[in-house]
């Protein structure tokens, strides 16, 4: 069952990672991307990383995306024809990195996966979300808190170089 | 609360600075623009309680204080810095008020980063924790990014905060993977568990070395050690000059500290193969920057040269393993430095620009401010009862004993280099006639007094270097220096 959960998260993966490069319209890049953040959250929850799987789509999805998506209809960039004509340079890379693949496999031998014995994270019965804000108010409440004062710098910064007026005093 | 309570007395003076950044913040859109001056004198305040605090943990007991799980250590070493970061970040703030005025940009936010600035510098010097020592050099760098770009209507400023911001992000990655590379391999990034762990694993393990070479990379950013000083000097001038005095002397202070921590404390079993690596970084770094700042006409980019060839001095000082010594020029280094933008931060204010001819007789236009630039000038160069002369001979001292001869020749050569480009600014201001129409610079009498008492600490260090010796001496002290030595 897992298998089959993981071939199909690999699979869509695989093409929509393929559509994200290959399609015209940047807005369906972009869609094709959201599919691929989708599946890779999916990825993580077989894995048992929750945790991963919820940023994953809150900040991939959610935020980054979006962003994208703002970027690119502002910009109104209907067809950008500019990276199609890429095929020798891709198809280069490409097949260096299937001599490696099949280097590395001859070297190395097909190898059943090792399968890592007792290291899902649950501590004391909660699930990862739980551990994780455990210990990010236990033991790493000082860098937490030090990030946290990272990103109200970043914040009054950005006013600040951005805003058009801040007050400044005109005369002497 | 009361589970941290200990902790959180511990970092009593950082709690104050980033209160006091706070509140500098929140009070400033309620102050009238005409009253703005206090919320400087509010900064100085916190700082001079910081100071009062840290001097006084000093001298009741000077012991080892870890905090939040092991995250955070307050030491003899730690203090030390943070002593020196309190004088040095409260002289700017007095040097800014008149500056920040004269420039219009006297915004209450200009002192709320700076005192962030300071939060993470002290984050930084007292982090026992690669994770707590990154995260408090990216809030030095964002607030120091900010500050770059605070002269917004200067295409100049802005410029410099974007290029500084680029680069910096990239050696923050570069540092990050260095980090998280140690990581894979420690289980932890805590300096000491990193320290067991190569003591376990040995010293040539390629993945250590290649951690090595990327954490080195980082620090080396931060440092403006050659090859990784190209911000440098595009960032010195393009920067508000006070933004820049405080990059050239408290970042700079501040990286240093954190740099010899990590690499004494975490990587001191990879002695052999880092100390080869500044070897030559520090080769690379002196001879560049000694040479390329003689051909510099604009004093911020020279300074800034300046700064790269003085961190080409203490790598030695690093490369010979001398706490001591580093601690000694590193002082004596942030006494002129300091000095010679406070002279400049009050000559460029009423002349509009930083060029060297713009020093063209000054001694006659401006006596005292032209004697304050001849101390600072010939201490960086090193002319003997001055600091800056005792700081190259301690380090010069250490080399010998640990028999770089090669070093010592390579910087005894690029000191004359100083000379020159130092001297420079001096003939400007003595020999050189003064434009007509040149009028005398107003000094305020804080600047005076400020300028006054940098010249005094410049000689008396220069003669009795023994304070700052013994700083780094103590019992508790020891502990990361004796792995030094």
């Amino acid at each position: 069952m897992e298998q089959v959960f993981f071939f199909y998260f690999a699979f869509v993966i695989a093409a929509a990672s393929v559509l994200v490069v290959a399609v015209r319209n940047p807005i369906y890049s972009a869609v094709a991307l959201l599919i691929m953040f989708f599946h890779v959250a999916g990825l993580y929850v077989t894995l048992h990383a929750e945790f991963l799987a919820a940023v994953q789509i809150i900040v991939y999805a959610g935020a980054i995306l979006v962003l994208y998506l703002f970027v690119v209809m502002l910009l109104n960039l209907r067809q950008d024809d500019r990276y199609h004509r890429q095929w020798p340079m891709a198809a280069a890379v490409g097949l260096t990195l299937v001599i490696e693949a099949v280097i590395l496999t001859a070297m190395k031998g097909w190898t059943t996966p090792v399968i890592a014995a007792g290291t899902e994270t649950t501590v004391g019965g909660t699930g990862n979300t739980e551990a994780i804000g455990d210990v990010l108010y236990s033991t790493y409440l000082f860098p937490f808190e030090v990030a946290s004062l990272i990103l109200l710098v970043a914040m009054i910064g950005a006013i600040i170089l951005a805003k058009k007026d801040l007050g400044e005093p005109t005369e002497l | 609360m009361s589970l941290y309570g200990t902790d959180l007395l511990a970092l009593l003076p950082e709690l104050i600075i980033v209160v006091t950044a706070c509140l500098v913040l929140a009070l400033d859109p309620i102050t009238p623009a005409s009253r703005r001056d206090l919320l400087a004198w509010l900064s100085v305040g916190a700082l001079a309680l910081c100071l009062g605090l840290t001097g006084w943990q000093i001298s009741v007991l000077n012991v080892r204080v870890s905090a939040f799980s092991d995250l955070v250590v307050i030491d003899a070493y730690a203090r030390f810095w943070k002593i020196l970061l309190y004088g040095v970040t409260g002289v700017i703030i007095l040097l800014s008020l008149p500056y920040l005025k004269a420039e219009r940009i006297h915004l209450g936010e200009y002192y709320g980063f700076i005192l962030l600035a300071l939060s993470g510098m002290m984050v930084m010097v007292s982090g026992a924790d690669l994770l707590t020592i990154y995260l408090g050099t990216e809030l030095m760098s964002i607030s120091l990014y900010v500050l770059t770009g605070f002269n917004r209507s200067k295409p100049r400023s802005l410029e410099a905060s974007a290029k500084y911001f680029v680069l910096g992000a990239f050696s923050s990655g570069i540092l990050l993977y260095g980090i998280s590379l140690l990581y894979g391999m420690a289980g932890s990034t805590k300096l000491a568990s990193i320290a067991v762990a190569i003591g376990t694993r040995g010293a040539d393990d390629p993945l250590l070395l290649i951690a090595t070479i990327l954490v080195a990379v980082g620090f080396g950013f931060k440092l403006a050690a050659v090859p990784f000083h190209m911000w440098t000097p595009d960032v010195y001038q393009g920067a508000p000059t006070s933004v820049t005095a405080f990059m050239a002397v408290a970042a700079k202070a501040a990286s240093f500290a954190a740099f010899i921590r990590v690499f004494v404390e975490g990587l001191g079993g990879l002695k052999a193969d880092w100390s080869l690596l500044f070897l030559l970084i520090s080769v690379v770094t002196l001879v560049l920057g000694n040479i390329v700042a003689i051909v510099q006409t604009n004093i911020k980019r020279m300074l800034a040269y300046s700064s790269i060839a003085h961190a080409g001095y203490l790598l030695i000082g690093v490369v010979t393993f001398s706490g001591a010594a580093v601690a000694y020029y590193l002082v004596a280094y942030l006494l002129m430095t300091l000095l010679c933008f406070a002279v400049l931060v009050v000559v460029g204010n009423s002349g509009g620009s930083d060029q060297i001819e713009d020093f063209a007789g000054l001694a006659k236009r401006s006596p005292f401010l032209a004697f304050a630039m001849l101390i600072g000038m010939i201490s960086l160069a090193g002319v003997p009862f001055t600091a800056g002369f005792l700081g190259k001979f301690f380090i010069f001292d250490a080399a010998i004993r640990q028999h770089q001869t090669m070093l010592v020749v390579i910087g005894v050569i690029t000191v004359g280099c100083g000379f020159y480009y130092y001297l420079k600014v001096v003939r400007a201001m003595y020999w050189l006639t003064p434009p007509a129409d040149s009028q005398p610079v107003p000094l305020s009498a804080l600047s005076r007094l400020t300028m006054t008492l940098l010249i005094a600490a410049i000689f008396v260090l220069g003669v009795y270097p023994q304070p700052i010796l013994n700083a780094l001496d103590q019992p508790a002290a020891r502990a990361t220096i004796s792995m030094f030595r």
